[in-house]
């Protein structure tokens, strides 16, 4: 018990501090977060609608390989963007290893599929009509697009969300490709399992803390934007 | 007999098999805690296979960082720590959690770099090659995992009369306030990259960036040798008087866990400072180089 009594605290003398390190890494997660989210919701998006919207031979056999992408471990991704971009790779010279960037295509792999699914999921509950009569009153496909869009709206920011909320909790990318470089590529999660591997088990569970308030303000913000959305 | 049947009874097989399987758990284990060098240098593999055969107590190896190592045997997570930072050793067998050390083997430190060495500390000793390493513009890849070989590090770094400084984080300790110390080199800047990850990691992370860093001389030499890929480093300083590395093996004390295997441990302990461990530690070799020298034999 007082284990956890004393982790909240430490947590919350990390944060009344300001603690100089847990800024450097709570901006660092922030960070690479938002840019592997916005690469992934500004390609997966559009990836889901083309998806969604057309009929094609193989259709189904693509939304199975995403489906089963869900499950694609960090392992695996670590191991696969490592074997491309370490010095030996074949982009070794652009020097992307153990760099924030390296971090940011790991973990655009990672949620890509999450959100090309649930943004077929998404799309796949809006009624077929809307689509129809846009067409009907003239409206070119990028037209059409937008109003199917908008209407699914709530549901592609629930997906922007989750892809978020898989990323900045995520350790296995950021430790392999990132390498927990303090000061340089330390995420919260990456920071947390070295606090475990040093047996700092305190500041490990005040660090979960910290992340947990910080995704929580996350997503108030964000649920503020889904509901001026939907005014 | 039908498919149904067939599945369920494959189905109670499989569970009662797993049943079994935990019900012969009469086996002599212990878990032991030790260092990344230990264990990545594959001198574990080897020896303890024999020890198994000798006594037949298997020894289930965690292996971490030395502080993490010290951290487990303080919580009586295991029965035995075997780990090489000795002022930290000390303080564990003073504060009452070892039942007594034994001093095993050592290896030593070497400074490793890349090929073309751009800071030339080539064949110095580890004082001046530090020195040079903080004058230069190389980059500098630290554990900054509270291990032994990070404990080595900042020791070379003190005495190459580089100032260290100081970062401390506040945490509360039952119930009371503490700070967790971070201690580095500042004039480095950031060409000091602390990564807090094992010793095998450390190589391979040095090595992507072509930067100097402190290894063990049994992880480097598997590391080097031991892989089909290598490593694309070399070792720059080596020997001297401040490389030393020396291994210890504490049993956990049972009058602080009553509930640790003592029994075996202190077998395992005995039984790696006998004439037929130490034998092994010492004819143990990667790719031809003997990688750790036993401190027992007589």
């Amino acid at each position: 018990m007082t284990f956890f009594l004393d982790s909240f605290n430490s947590a919350l003398l990390l944060l009344w501090s300001l603690d100089k390190d847990l800024l450097v890494i709570v901006s660092l997660s922030l960070k690479v977060s938002f840019f592997s989210t916005l690469i992934s919701g500004l390609a997966g998006v559009p990836l889901g609608l083309a998806i969604s919207m057309n009929d094609f031979r193989g259709k189904r056999l693509v939304t199975t390989v995403l489906n089963t992408l869900l499950a694609l471990p960090t392992v695996v991704i670590g191991l696969f963007v490592y074997s491309f971009i370490s010095r030996r790779g074949l982009l070794g010279s652009m020097g992307l290893l153990y760099t924030p960037k390296a971090m940011i295509i790991g973990q655009v792999i990672l949620i890509l599929p999450i959100v090309i699914t649930l943004t077929i999921t998404a799309l796949s509950r809006i009624d077929g009509r809307y689509r129809k009569t846009a067409m009907t009153l003239g409206a070119n496909p990028f037209q059409t697009a937008f109003v199917i869009i908008r209407e699914a709206r709530f549901s592609i920011l629930a997906a922007i969300i989750v892809a978020f909320g898989r990323v900045i909790a995520e350790v296995g990318i950021s430790m392999m490709l990132g390498g927990n470089a303090r000061g340089f590529t330390r995420t919260m999660t990456t920071a947390m399992a070295l606090e475990f591997d040093k047996g700092e088990f305190t500041m490990s569970v005040a660090l979960g803390i910290v992340l947990l308030l910080i995704s929580f303000a996350v997503n108030i913000v964000l649920n503020y934007f889904q509901g001026k959305a939907g005014d | 007999m039908n498919k149904k049947y067939t599945f369920i009874i494959m189905t109670i097989l499989l569970i009662l098999s797993f049943f079994v399987s935990n019900a012969s758990g009469e086996e002599k284990i212990i878990k032991m805690s030790t260092t990344t060098s230990t264990e990545n240098s594959g001198l574990l593999n080897v020896i303890l296979p024999e020890f198994t055969k000798d006594t037949g107590i298997r020894v289930k190896v965690f292996a971490k960082g030395t502080g993490a190592a010290i951290r487990d045997g303080m919580d009586g997570n295991v029965d035995v720590i075997f780990v090489h930072d000795k002022p930290r050793e000390d303080k564990f067998m003073q504060e009452g959690y070892g039942a007594y050390r034994l001093a095993v083997m050592h290896n030593d430190f070497i400074i490793l770099g890349p090929k073309n060495d751009p800071a030339g500390i080539r064949g110095m000793n580890a004082k001046e090659a530090f020195r040079r390493i903080a004058d230069s513009k190389s980059l500098f890849v630290s554990r900054g995992d509270d291990s032994g070989t990070h404990a080595k590090e900042q020791e070379l770094w003190g005495l190459a009369g580089i100032t260290l400084e100081k970062r401390k984080t506040d945490v509360i300790k039952e119930g009371k306030a503490e700070s967790l110390e971070y201690i580095y080199p500042a004039v480095l800047g950031e060409r000091y990259i602390s990564i807090g990850q094992g010793m095998g990691k450390t190589l391979t992370f040095s090595e992507e960036k072509q930067a100097y860093t402190l290894a063990d001389r049994g992880t480097y030499l598997e590391y080097r040798y031991g892989r089909e890929q290598g490593l694309d480093l070399e070792i720059l300083c080596e020997g001297g008087d401040n490389l030393g590395n020396p291994y210890g093996i504490i049993p956990v004390n049972p009058e602080k866990y009553p509930d640790v295997k003592y029994e075996y441990a202190d077998r395992l302990a005995r039984w790696l400072v006998s004439e037929r461990g130490q034998r092994l530690i010492a004819d143990y070799r990667i790719q031809g180089h003997q990688a750790f020298f036993p401190d027992a034999l007589k």
